[in-house]
């Protein structure tokens, strides 16, 4: 317990959390880099055409990671929300501020892949219809939304708490998103994979994972990126920004 | 490989436009984005310098 009370206010160090996450960092953009290329690779040229979409299937290798990654991506932005409503935590209002950027581009290339693929399964680009289509750009209009409102309200600290409302309330749209295609029957297909159950063979379903994980660390490098930005930022007058400047020129 | 030749994967039977376009756009975005990212970081560097040799 005391472990995780003493990570819990490092992790509300902004000194710290720059220093810390350097090498993760660094890690995870690498393991991106490695598992985005292959999984691409072998998605596009390797993996065994579709006997019913033929070649177009190929297109879920960029579209799941894209949708999976967008969804997840907002959960952890209304827990940031929650965080810095309840606990009034600074560093969570740096998570929302770096993460908003990456989850309206990773939704954004969600919807646009799925209406190209949409496009020869189904015959049509978008369906009005379809509750999984609506929801998920109710999610890019929350995204957006969030990037609207910081930037609309000049004093820092009402923008991060109206942020952070708006980032909780939109959290009700998720369980939507995923129940969707089980609660409306529409034209989107049910979950290609649960946690148990994989209705895929392996040799298609491989790259999508390997997809998936690039996915995951890709976004992992670019909100410490960000965060490790907006800290400088924020702190820019510190002791320890200062430290680092020299630091920096010495090392040159 | 799923395909016999360079053409035939460049074709992806009658589905290349569809493939390609979703491939290049989305590419296209995440380079975009993780440019912008960067950039933003050395924008931020590059101020804290300006600010040091005033």
């Amino acid at each position: 317990m005391n472990g995780l009370k003493t990570l819990w206010h490092r992790l509300g160090s902004p000194r710290w959390f720059y220093q810390m996450m350097k090498p993760w960092q660094t890690g995870l953009g690498f393991v991106a880099l490695v598992a985005l290329l292959v999984g691409t690779v072998w998605g596009l040229a390797f993996a065994p055409e579709d006997y019913q979409q033929g070649n177009s299937f190929r297109i879920i290798y960029v579209h799941v990671p894209m949708v999976v990654l967008a969804q997840s991506a907002y959960m952890m932005l209304g827990s940031a929300g929650f965080v810095l409503l309840v606990w009034r935590m600074k560093m969570a209002d740096v998570a929302m501020v770096a993460i908003v950027p990456v989850g309206m581009t990773v939704t954004a290339i969600g919807l646009f892949s799925g209406a190209v693929w949409g496009r020869p399964t189904w015959g049509t680009w978008w369906e009005w219809t379809d509750a999984r289509l609506v929801s998920t750009l109710v999610l890019l209009f929350l995204y957006v939304g969030l990037y609207a409102l910081r930037e609309a309200i000049p004093r820092a600290e009402s923008a991060g708490r109206a942020c952070a409302v708006l980032a909780v309330v939109g959290l009700i749209n998720i369980p939507i998103i995923k129940y969707s295609v089980e609660w409306w029957t529409t034209l989107h297909q049910g979950a290609t994979f649960t946690a148990t159950r994989m209705s895929m063979p392996i040799e298609m379903a491989a790259p999508l994972i390997v997809n998936i994980i690039g996915a995951y660390c890709l976004f992992g490098y670019l909100v410490l990126l960000n965060m490790r930005t907006e800290l400088l930022r924020r702190e820019r007058d510190t002791k320890w920004v200062g430290a680092l400047r020299t630091e920096v020129i010495d090392g040159v | 490989m799923a395909f016999d030749s360079l053409g035939e994967f460049l074709a992806m039977g009658r589905h290349g436009l569809y493939v390609w376009l979703a491939y290049g756009v989305s590419v296209g975005s995440v380079v975009a984005l993780v440019v912008a990212i960067r950039a933003r970081n050395a924008n931020i560097w590059q101020r804290l310098d300006e600010e040091e040799s005033d």
